[in-house]
């Protein structure tokens, strides 16, 4: 199975092991990303603005993209996903968006939000399953005591994300069993890292990280993962004793032997 | 100016019943001088001027906490988005200027961080 597949900007730069990790990790699994051509950022925050429309064009030009290749688009940076599925629900949902932003793309065959866009880990779930994933594992890792770092961006708006239970999700957790670790549940994994506020007050940032931290660590957690860059910044940089972090990727690329020690 | 900000958020702040759910779930609780569920009335009464010149209009981290607990659907980030947008889209009025930005990069900073701070403070 080949679906099309939008890295965004972190990932070509800071972030490289979270995608390093999932390319190989998907041909091991049986399927193909598919990059983008000539993809342009997403602009990492969606425009909660209804009269924004240049803001929402990246996101549409991927989405038409691979709908001209007949394919799903496959995200994995927890922004690029929030922000190209919900332009994706306001072409589908929103008239006056929808118009508008055909008529400055001049699209010869209008665009109506038909392609399904999908996170990795929803392939993994939902295409692959962690059932079959789980056979495929040939480096378990037992023992270890993972908690999984949702942050906001994959969860909410629950209605628009149709992701997982926004308040009690599972996937992450569900994902730590198949690669044969123990999944530590703790209360603040849906909070969020302080995001893009840490460029102007770090401070305010190191709070939210230190709360989550001193959660994770208070329920038994070893080490954290995450789909996020920003996260992955703020929880490593900004955390005052904090445990390690890593890209889920990563795990999973350690799970299926892939990952040179 | 309270139309615009109305429109441009499709927020009606008159569904709000005061529960207070959006402030107790808020992150940023303490970082506002106007706390989500007071942003939600004060638009309502028409005090757009001191919500446009308050700090916390900077430091909603757009978590969507208060959009998935609102048992109205206000989405008050929503509300708070375009009193942002109506200050930084003024001349003049950029909350972050490109000369800033050097002396705030370290070597691990990502991409996503300087773009989502642009893209929430100026436009």
């Amino acid at each position: 199975m080949t679906y099309s597949y939008f890295p965004g900007c972190t990932l070509k730069t800071k972030g490289k092991d979270l995608d390093r990790y999932a390319r190989i990790s998907a041909t091991a699994l049986g399927f193909e990303l598919d990059e983008i051509p000539q993809w342009q950022c997403c602009g990492a925050v969606y425009p909660m603005s209804k009269d924004e429309i240049g803001t929402r064009l990246s996101s549409v030009r991927a989405l038409i993209s691979a709908k001209e290749q007949g394919r799903e688009l496959v995200t994995l940076c927890s922004a690029c996903h929030h922000v190209i599925k919900r332009v994706n629900g306001d072409v589908r949902n929103d008239e006056q968006i929808r118009d508008k932003v055909n008529r400055y793309l001049k699209l010869d065959d209008a665009y109506s939000g038909e392609t399904n866009v999908l996170h990795y880990l929803e392939v993994l779930r939902d295409r692959i399953g962690f059932a079959a994933l789980k056979e495929k594992v040939t480096n378990p890792l037992t023992g270890m005591k993972i908690g999984a770092y949702y942050g906001c961006l994959l969860l909410r708006p629950g209605k628009e994300m149709g992701f997982d239970n926004p308040e009690n999700p599972t996937i992450l957790e569900d994902f730590i069993r198949a690669v044969g670790a123990d999944p530590v549940i703790y209360a603040k994994r849906n909070e969020c890292c302080g995001g893009y506020c840490t460029i102007e007050n770090r401070n305010y940032a190191k709070k939210q990280v230190d709360g989550i931290m001193e959660n994770a660590k208070a329920q038994g957690a070893q080490m954290l993962i995450t789909a996020c860059p920003l996260c992955m910044y703020n929880l490593k940089e900004n955390a005052t004793d904090g445990l390690e972090v890593k890209y889920f990727t990563e795990l999973l690329a350690q799970a299926l032997g892939l990952k040179e020690e | 100016m309270v139309d615009f900000v109305k429109r441009i958020s499709g927020v009606n702040p008159r569904k709000c019943m005061k529960c207070g759910k959006c402030s107790a779930s808020c992150p940023a609780y303490d970082e506002m001088e106007y706390h989500p569920h007071q942003f939600v009335d004060m638009v309502e009464t028409g005090r757009l001027e001191e919500l446009m010149n308050s700090k916390g209009i900077y430091t909603c981290l757009s978590c969507f906490a208060c959009v998935e607990r609102c048992p109205r659907s206000v989405e008050p980030a929503k509300l708070i988005e375009a009193v942002r947008t109506a200050v930084v889209r003024q001349q003049d009025k950029t909350h972050l200027k490109p000369d800033a930005i050097p002396a705030l990069l370290d070597d691990e900073l990502p991409q996503q961080a300087i773009t989502s701070a642009f893209r929430k403070y100026r436009k």
